[in-house]
């Protein structure tokens, strides 16, 4: 450091000079890598995409060869079947109702917990936060035993009310900072208006955390689209069989012809891929909120 | 830093907002009545879902595990803790046990210093960043389902990864992938790697992001290398961010089912059985509902065990970051 700052003497480099030296792998070397992790990453499921378009016996003969000729018909019989929209239906309508109840009961927990003082606040907090420690597959057994004296297995409900709970935890660790954060002027000012508290969270907070809110939603949804196990355990009938889990039947029925179920895979990606890049930005913008807090 | 002046800000209109409050025609008492059913119509519901099912289950876990029981009828067949004592003294538990406890390791020596450089290099002004943003995140938001389909057809015996072996002249590293009893943990960590990388990457962005560029450049002018400047300045405003992940990561790991159950079913022999896989083969399949609660409570407290160590030596130090406020 000391050596450093003695060299400072020198005439200080020009700015562009600075952010040159900035790097520390040159040009060149950081697209090469890039290139791998992009070949890493995406090669497998452009892969399957464009295995889909191949017949078994192609891929048979060489897995590695392009589709030839291309054939839709893989596709076609997928996109055609109520086996597949069955899926996504119910994937769609457990993930909207565990995505709605966790932002709409997590946003009222966070506004209680952050703009409000009163005594065993932090407590419930807490409660709150010691829910993060535990991920929906932990649970899954007990919630089966649980739901089933409810009378909710096999049930969508039975899925996606167990989902939500386990998805307040991270919407009130995000939003309470958040909502925090918010200048208390606004609140003051709203009631000097003669607004009640209701209404500035109604009026006012709700629509300035919309970045806060966008970013749990989606990880709620995420979570909710993704889940494996507690579906696993509670749905006995392929009626109700989220997407995962037809994928993962759909493998093990038909095992022989591997290109049906390359188009099933990459079919069933599609809803996620296209759901992220529409949301990208704004999840990278909530995550650098919450963790800046 | 946030948290006490808002408290500060907070305890500030109180006392502002006093004079007022004594002066005002509605009596306090109304006040304070409407602030009470306020608080219980905004935090009864949230209360009431968190506890229903997430709470109460894992209470009534540990009531089933106390019993054998197969899941019809009433529970009758109080047998103490002898469930437990099946559990924890079961060499396949413990091979499973060993397995979560092999995959955290590796995540933290292996993806964490990978997340570190991807994201490092994600943060510099370049062509098509948004694009390799999404490329990197992508097969994190697949389901682990699709994932674990997809890469068991891949690495199918002749399938497409040993063609492409073959292909590029490494036809000597061809292995049973998932049938290799020494092998086939590794190849689940790999997969795990592959669709985990892009989360890590993206909470180390972020807080790179976080990081005022101001401190790199003062660096810079001090005559600091860029090598110097990421180890000495840019990877120690990281340790929040990166202390975070380890916690998520270890949680994960200890949670692993989705991969493991559709790839290989915890086999061949259990060599690739983790807590969950071993919980639903004796505790889903064979209907020993008692004793699949008693691995749900054990993983229960493993976990909480290690979010409290952890707490207590790593995260203690943090003073930024919603996790860690939250915990300490």
């Amino acid at each position: 450091m000391t050596a450093a700052s003695a060299r400072l003497g020198r005439r200080p480099p020009r700015r562009d000079v600075i952010r040159e030296r900035r790097t520390w792998l040159s040009l060149p070397a950081s697209y090469l890598v890039i290139l791998v992790v992009l070949g890493l990453t995406i090669a497998p499921m452009l892969y399957m995409i464009v295995g889909g378009f191949s017949t078994t016996a192609q891929l048979n003969a060489n897995p590695n060869a392009l589709p030839h000729p291309w054939v839709w018909s893989n596709y076609a019989t997928i996109a055609t079947s109520s086996l597949f929209w069955r899926a996504v239906a119910n994937s769609l309508l457990i993930a909207v109702v565990a995505t709605g109840l966790a932002v709409i009961l997590g946003s009222m927990a966070a506004f209680a917990l952050s703009r409000y003082t009163f005594r065993g606040r932090e407590g419930v907090y807490l409660l709150f936060v010691v829910g993060l420690l535990f991920p929906l597959n932990t649970a899954a057994l007990p919630l089966f035993l649980q739901l089933q004296q409810m009378g909710l297995n096999d049930n969508l409900l039975g899925v996606a009310l167990p989902e939500a709970a386990f998805s307040l935890p991270v919407t009130i660790v995000i939003l309470r900072p958040f909502m925090r954060a918010i200048p208390g002027e606004l609140e003051d000012a709203a009631i000097v208006d003669g607004a009640t508290r209701i209404r500035f969270f109604l009026g006012i907070l709700l629509p300035l955390s919309r970045p806060a809110l966008i970013t749990v939603g989606i990880l709620a949804f995420v979570t909710s689209w993704n889940a494996y196990l507690l579906p696993l355990v509670i749905f006995s009938s392929q009626d109700h069989y989220t997407l995962p889990l037809a994928v993962a039947s759909f493998q093990s029925t038909y095992t022989q012809d591997t290109a049906r179920v390359y188009a099933f895979t990459a079919l069933s990606m599609i809803p996620a891929l296209a759901i992220f890049i529409f949301a990208q930005r704004k999840l990278v913008g909530g995550l650098v909120g919450a963790i800046r807090g | 830093m946030a948290r006490t002046q808002s408290a500060a800000a907070a305890a500030g209109r109180d006392l502002l907002s006093r004079p007022a409050e004594a002066g005002a025609t509605r009596p306090r008492s109304r006040r304070r009545l409407r602030k009470a059913v306020e608080l219980t119509l905004l935090l009864g519901p949230p209360v009431g879902l968190f506890v229903g099912f997430v709470i109460v289950p894992m209470i009534f876990a540990a009531w089933y595990s106390l019993y054998n029981w197969n899941g019809f009828g009433p529970l009758t067949d109080f047998i103490g803790f002898q469930n437990y004592s099946g559990v924890l003294t079961g060499p396949v538990f413990h091979q499973a046990l060993l397995h979560n406890v092999i995959i955290a390791l590796l995540s933290v020596a292996i993806q964490l210093p990978i997340s570190i450089g991807l994201a490092l290099l994600l943060n510099r002004r370049q062509h098509g960043r948004t694009f390799l943003r999404l490329a990197v995140f992508a097969p994190f938001v697949l389901s682990e389902a699709t994932a674990a389909v997809m890469w068991y057809e891949l690495l199918q015996p002749g399938g497409p990864v040993d063609a492409l072996l073959k292909g590029v002249g490494l036809g000597g590293l061809i292995h049973y992938w998932l049938a290799s009893t020494s092998l086939v943990l590794y190849t689940v960590f790999v997969v795990a790697t592959w669709k985990y990388i892009g989360f890590g990457t993206v909470l180390l962005l972020a807080g790179l992001q976080g990081i005022p560029p101001e401190l790199r450049e003062a660096a810079a002018i001090d005559g600091a290398t860029p090598w110097q400047a990421t180890r000495t300045i840019t990877l120690p405003l990281l340790g929040p961010t990166i202390r975070i992940w380890i916690f998520l990561s270890v949680i994960g790991a200890l949670q692993l089912f989705d991969l493991v159950w559709i790839m290989t079913q915890g086999g061949p022999a259990n060599a690739s059985s983790t807590m969950l896989t071993y919980q639903y083969v004796n505790g889903v399949e064979r209907t020993q509902w008692g004793y699949g609660a008693t691995v749900s409570v054990v993983l229960f407290v493993i976990s909480f065990v290690f979010a409290l160590v952890y707490q207590r030596y790593a995260l203690r130090r943090d003073t930024a970051g919603a996790v860690t406020r939250a915990v300490v």
